[in-house]
């Protein structure tokens, strides 16, 4: 199985706080961070789009990695929110970052998309060797789209996140992974050309609170792997009340769940990869990924972190 | 008798007693929130030794006490 050899993150400079999203939605900012845990997110500027974030994370996946562009055999990009139907962000990655010789991909899955793009990229690095995934979201105009709903156009904010899956040598060996999809829900959050987001957030969360934990249990029992031994879990960060309820499902503090979601809201398929770009490790010992979006998909992805415990 | 430890159960998730009407909308009363209906599915399943499957993952379905009574006297 493949390896994880470097992480990478793209925010936009624009710091986006809850009196400016409250005064839109006629909300308290206090009614945000408490339904959410949300205090700021970044909004990217109107000439910045999906392709350039992920290019900007990339780049600084690659450098962590001390990989070349030109080393890549495949891009694998994941975005729920590209600006056309085609083609997606993923070629347009390959031109920016100069790497023409690899394979470009798209992955249009929203929120749980980086964690798919990472599997995917694990089957191909044995012919691929040097695999670059991005998970990038402009989501702030899809927010913003009238009419406004003030429980989903709180949530969301811009960025990308990157990571580069390596064939032969890394500082977390990828495991093993369960994932999940279910299209009796398909409708339930959705995002059509031209409309607002709809979001059934009373389903979204019974379905999350129940599906994630039930993908991380079974993962970790595969593996004889307690759930209290995992080092840290590194999950799509869609709000910091829904983390709680899923490490309390898991069995562990919230503390085990790393989050950053009070600086950047719920970035979507972005947000997971950003996590595991701050989050300052060690990366030793066992270490899950896990995310849950529309379709709905979700799962949990194992690795077994190789440096030292210091 | 069933409506009645529903509605105690209730009460412990929201932290203040339920006093609407059985057919009442615990969402529209501000009773019962998203997490707060994640909570119920699980002592719901714990009360009444239930498991409650995916697919009936439905707000409507827990949408007011009878709903819920009506959904338990079905699973058990």
């Amino acid at each position: 199985m493949a390896w994880l050899r470097g992480f990478g993150k793209y925010l936009p400079e624009r710091v986006v706080g809850n009196d400016e999203i409250a005064a839109l939605l006629e909300a308290e900012p206090a009614w945000i961070r408490e339904m959410s845990g949300i205090e700021t997110r970044r909004y990217a500027r109107p000439d910045e789009t999906v392709a350039m974030m992920a290019a900007e994370a990339g780049r600084q996946a690659l450098e962590a990695s001390g990989v070349a562009a030109s080393e890549l055999g495949l891009i694998l990009v994941s975005s729920g929110s590209s600006e056309q139907r085609f083609p997606g962000p993923a070629s347009e990655v390959q031109h920016l970052l100069g790497a023409p010789q690899a394979i470009a991909m798209d992955v249009p899955m929203a929120s749980a998309g980086a964690l798919f793009a990472m599997a995917q990229a694990a089957l191909w690095a044995p012919r691929a060797g040097k695999v670059l995934v991005v998970a990038a979201e402009r989501m702030s105009p899809i927010a913003m789209t009238p009419p406004l709903e003030k429980g989903t156009a709180m949530l969301f904010g811009d960025g990308a996140g990157a990571c580069v899956v390596d064939r032969e040598q890394g500082f977390a060996h990828i495991i093993d992974w369960e994932l999940g999809s279910d299209g009796t829900a398909a409708s339930e959050l959705r995002l059509e050309f031209g409309e607002p987001i709809h979001m059934n957030g009373r389903m979204v969360i019974m379905h999350a609170a129940r599906k994630v934990p039930a993908a991380i249990t079974t993962l970790l029992t595969r593996h004889s792997v307690a759930a209290p031994a995992v080092r840290v879990f590194l999950m799509h960060q869609a709000n910091a009340n829904l983390l709680a309820k899923i490490a309390q499902a898991t069995g562990v503090g919230v503390e085990s769940f790393y989050s950053n979601i009070a600086h950047y809201g719920n970035t979507s398929s972005a947000s997971m990869l950003i996590a595991a770009s701050e989050w300052q490790g060690p990366w030793h010992g066992p270490i899950v990924f896990a995310a849950f979006g529309a379709g709905f998909h979700w799962g949990a992805m194992l690795v077994e972190g190789a440096q030292s415990n210091a | 008798m069933r409506q009645s430890r529903i509605s105690e159960i209730l009460a412990e998730i929201a932290g203040k007693p339920i006093n609407i009407g059985t057919n009442e909308s615990l969402f529209e009363s501000g009773l019962l929130d998203s997490f707060g209906l994640t909570d119920l599915v699980t002592k719901l399943e714990a009360e009444y030794g239930i498991r409650i499957p995916d697919g009936d993952l439905n707000p409507r379905k827990f949408e007011s006490i009878d709903k819920i009574a009506s959904y338990v006297d079905d699973r058990v």
